[in-house]
């Protein structure tokens, strides 16, 4: 893993809000084909990292270069069309368009279609935009209004509509909040197969230890700002920095590990 | 000596009239921030408070009463708003965002006309205050010692809000659901009579705004809408629902005016410019650039999403034949109307007003519906093109072909220029700031006599020879607006339209898979200018004349009242809307002398049956139930 060549290298990230280092001078790289988590306490600077990269937010200092290209200063959707796809902590879809025309949507901002004023967009790449769905298992609510869906299928709809584009970048922002436990592990699963089987690289932050330790193959830490470990799972579970930061002393990761064995 | 005291009397004069100002705006703030109406009949209260001082201070009589009749004035405009609220905006508060707006657009009509029928079509001047029937000495000037009671006024009315706001369990209460009304109801405040208790403490200080007024200023049946639009423009300059910018705001308004007049005419450069002219626009050009460097006034916050819009509107579907098949026997009707009605003229000279109505309808609904835009200003747009004709007829001498063509991209290079800055606010700050330009490009018209007429506007301006019949000329209306309306339609089933509702169901999401904002409301803008210039073009040469009333805010409130009584979530709601409103309006007109009343009372009979709107409330009949079936 370590020999193939990062996809996005970032250097020396820094935010401040106020007088208040929300991200303090943090390095990561993160190359194809590879599921990194974000993990961190409450107030780490989790979200702060994850805008920084998506680039709803811009960096004080340092770099984020993604294949070679620097991202820092970057509009959102500019960052996207480079092939950065992302999903939101709140999923978020178009209320008032159905499912299928959700992924469409994204398909004909895709294809720079945007400005088209008189082709009907119900058909535009329908089959498409239903091959999408299908992969996160949503075809059958294809002509549904969002506004109707249950949470945990809307958030399915977000991946699909994040893929519209065959991002090489992933960034999902607490992918699994909200859910069942069940449908957690389906919608990890599904990422974890585009992985392997795209060679996307995915950067997504976590609160359930379950599914971080199960589906990362590398993780970081953050804490007050900082990158206070980073390596594979057992690494991690096994640092004594990360201990300190979840549980303070005495306590590990232990039970959740031996929970995850048994589910 | 004698200029810097004429300096100093206009400044205090100005300062006498921001406290009424400020009492106005400062309960149109609180009913803004907690009950998220657009208040229309806001001036209304204060014209009502006029008129019930003057009545008071008749009944009790002069002394020490008269001042007991201010009071009484302002409670009874308090216990009008309280019954409002209950009878009324109760019944709607669940209706899409705006909805409210067209209630309350009613209720001015009937307030104007009930005032009509109690007091009379005179001006009334109520009597001077006793103990400041005097005047004081200020710099060798006589200055009323009344308005120096008025400047008095404003601070403490605003100390006397701060205390209650801050230091009261109610105050507390306004302030959390000012910032989140959702949460405070959750937290088991009976959010009902919340609401109720401040609509009329706003409606109370609009009385008591008017009540003070009673001895500077004849009460008359004008004085609503003139005072809504200052007190809009103070509320939005100061931040929507801070009071203390309310107050800066009149203060920063009030003052200015009154400078204007104190400059007069004055010679620069060479060019004599008139500022006092400057006085009908100077609000509004402090609102614009208040909004295009500060987008939430001098002292308000990012406004925070209302969670209670309604239900989400529902996907756009294409017509079934049993609609299509209602648009083809209307469409006939319309083709075959003049060989149907030769017996009466009269229908084809409606039906053209109509069919006008439609096209300006139309295009506000693409950008205020599938946009998300609220455009309070609409008229510029239909008015730059009914200018643009008949100028370019008059002056240049082209034919009506040519300017049928060039007026609508007259229209919408305006809609380009103001769009640029509108379509950088949201919400209300951008309903604020097209009616800001509005109201600039009305001040414009209305006083470049050379150019546009002024007040007098443009005659002469008639089709050529072979649509000079007014059969031809329907024909004519016909073709274009039913194509203005088709390609709109089409334009809304393409990409681009879904890309303008994606913008506006979720700007952030929008963003996030590449589509540029504020680029595609701006197209949108221009789009709704466009085609509201080809109806102001049409509306021009139907008549023959034309006046700075096509473009004055009477006119893009029209526009609103038939989205929203059609219905903002259907696309066959403005037409709907645009057909009725003009339909009743003229109908109405011509058979009563209190028309407004009854079209107020009418149009406040279709809200409460119909809160989605007329073709909203069809739509739910006929597909109601299929619809109900395919979502389980």
């Amino acid at each position: 893993m370590t020999a193939r060549k990062p996809l996005l290298v970032a250097s020396g990230l820094s935010k401040s809000f106020g007088g208040v280092k929300a991200v303090d001078g943090i390095d990561f790289t993160l190359a194809a084909g590879e599921l990194l988590a974000l993990i961190g306490p409450n107030g780490a600077g989790k979200s702060t990292t994850f805008n920084l990269v998506n680039g709803q937010l811009v960096a004080d200092t340092g770099s984020i270069r993604f294949g070679g290209r620097e991202m820092v200063g970057m509009k959102p959707r500019d960052i996207w069309r480079m092939g950065v796809g992302r999903t939101f902590q709140i999923a978020a879809t178009f209320a008032s368009l159905t499912v299928v025309e959700n992924v469409q949507m994204a398909l004909v901002s895709a294809d720079d279609r945007l400005y088209s004023m008189w082709r009907r967009a119900a058909d535009y790449r329908r089959s498409d935009a239903l091959d999408l769905l299908d992969l996160v298992g949503m075809a059958g609510q294809a002509d549904r209004p969002c506004s109707v869906l249950a949470y945990g299928d809307v958030k399915r709809v977000e991946l699909a509509i994040a893929l519209a584009n065959q991002p090489k970048l992933l960034l999902m922002d607490e992918p699994t909040a909200g859910m069942a436990p069940r449908e957690r592990n389906d919608l990890m699963a599904l990422t974890k197969s585009l992985v392997v089987e795209r060679g996307i690289a995915v950067l997504f932050t976590e609160h359930s230890m379950d599914v971080v330790f199960a589906y990362a193959d590398r993780i970081i830490v953050l804490a007050r700002g900082r990158l206070i470990a980073e390596g594979a799972p057992q690494t991690i579970r096994d640092h004594p920095d990360v201990q300190q930061v979840y549980f303070g002393s005495g306590k590990t990761f232990e039970k959740a590990a031996a929970a995850k064995g048994t589910a | 000596m004698d200029a810097v005291a004429s300096f100093v009397a206009q400044l205090l004069n100005g300062l006498a009239g921001a406290s009424s100002l400020f009492l106005v705006a400062a309960g149109l703030s609180l009913i803004f921030g907690v009950t998220r109406i657009v208040n229309f009949a806001h001036g209304s209260f204060y014209m009502v408070g006029i008129y019930a001082a003057y009545s008071a201070v008749a009944w009790i009589g002069e002394g020490p009463g008269y001042w007991a009749g201010l009071v009484l004035a302002a409670v009874a405009v308090g216990v009008l708003g309280a019954l409002i609220e209950i009878l009324l905006l109760r019944r709607i508060y669940h209706a899409p965002e705006l909805f409210q707006l067209l209630a309350t657009f009613a209720l001015v009509l009937v307030i104007k006309d009930a005032a009509l029928w109690l007091w009379g079509p005179e001006e009334l001047l109520g009597p001077r205050a006793p103990g400041l029937r005097g005047s004081v000495p200020i710099l060798g000037r006589q200055f009323p010692s009344y308005d120096l009671f008025l400047i008095v006024v404003g601070p403490l009315v605003l100390g006397l809000l701060w205390l209650l706001l801050t230091r009261t369990r109610f105050g507390t209460l306004v302030r959390a659901a000012t910032q989140d009304r959702e949460m405070v109801g959750a937290l088991g405040v009976n959010q009902a009579w919340l609401f109720t208790a401040v609509f009329a403490l706003g409606a109370m200080l609009a009385g008591l705004g008017g009540a003070l007024q009673l001895p500077r200023e004849p009460a008359n049946l004008e004085l609503d809408l003139a005072t809504i639009g200052a007190a809009f423009v103070v509320v939005v300059v100061g931040g929507m629902g801070s009071i203390p910018g309310a107050y800066v705001a009149a203060l920063l308004i009030a003052e200015l005016k009154a400078i204007c007049i104190w400059l007069g005419v004055v010679e620069i450069a060479g060019v004599s410019i008139s500022f006092s002219k400057l006085t009908l626009v100077v609000e509004f050009l402090v609102m614009a650039v208040v909004l295009v460097v500060r987008p939430w006034g001098l002292m308000g916050r990012p406004q925070a999403p209302s969670r209670n819009a309604g239900a989400a509107e529902a996907p756009l579907r294409a017509p079934d034949r049993l609609a299509k098949a209602a648009i083809a026997a209307v469409v006939l009707a319309l083709f075959a109307l003049p060989a149907l009605s030769s017996q009466s003229p009269y229908v084809v000279i409606l039906t053209i007003d109509i069919l006008v109505a439609v096209l300006f309808a139309a295009s506000l609904h693409f950008i205020m519906g599938p946009g998300g835009m609220h455009s309070f200003g609409h008229a510029a747009y239909f008015g730059l093109g009914a200018y643009g004709a008949a100028i370019l007829l008059r002056a240049t001498g082209a034919p009506m072909e040519i300017a049928l063509i060039a007026a609508p991209l007259i229209a919408a290079v305006g809609a380009l220029v103001f769009g640029w800055f509108c379509v950088r606010l949201s919400g209300v700050y951008l309903a604020m700031l097209t009616l800001a330009f509005a109201q600039i490009a009305w001040a414009i018209v209305y006083q470049w006599d050379a150019f546009t007429g002024g007040s007098n506007g443009l005659t002469g301006v008639w089709p050529s020879a072979w649509f000079s019949d007014k059969r031809a000329y329907y024909a004519l209306t016909l073709a274009l607006v039913l194509a203005g309306v088709f390609v709109l339609r089409r334009i809304l089933y393409a990409p681009f339209g879904y890309a303008m509702r994606a913008v506006r169901d979720s700007t952030l999401r929008a963003d996030a898979i590449g589509i540029d904002v504020k680029r595609v409301q701006w197209v949108a803008f221009v789009i709704g200018g466009l085609v509201a210039g080809l109806a102001g073009a049409l509306f021009a040469f139907s008549k023959g004349s034309i006046s700075p009333e096509t473009l004055h805010v009477a006119k893009s409130v029209d526009g609103l009242v038939m989205v929203l009584l059609g219905g903002v979530q259907t696309l066959a709601g403005p037409v709907v809307g645009a057909t009725l409103f003009t339909w009743l309006h003229d109908s109405v007109a011509r058979s009563t002398e209190y028309w407004r009343a009854m079209l107020g009372g009418i149009i406040l009979i279709l809200v409460l049956l119909f809160p989605q709107g007329v073709a909203g409330f069809v739509r739910q009949v006929v597909y109601g139930r299929r619809e109900a079936k395919g979502g389980s």
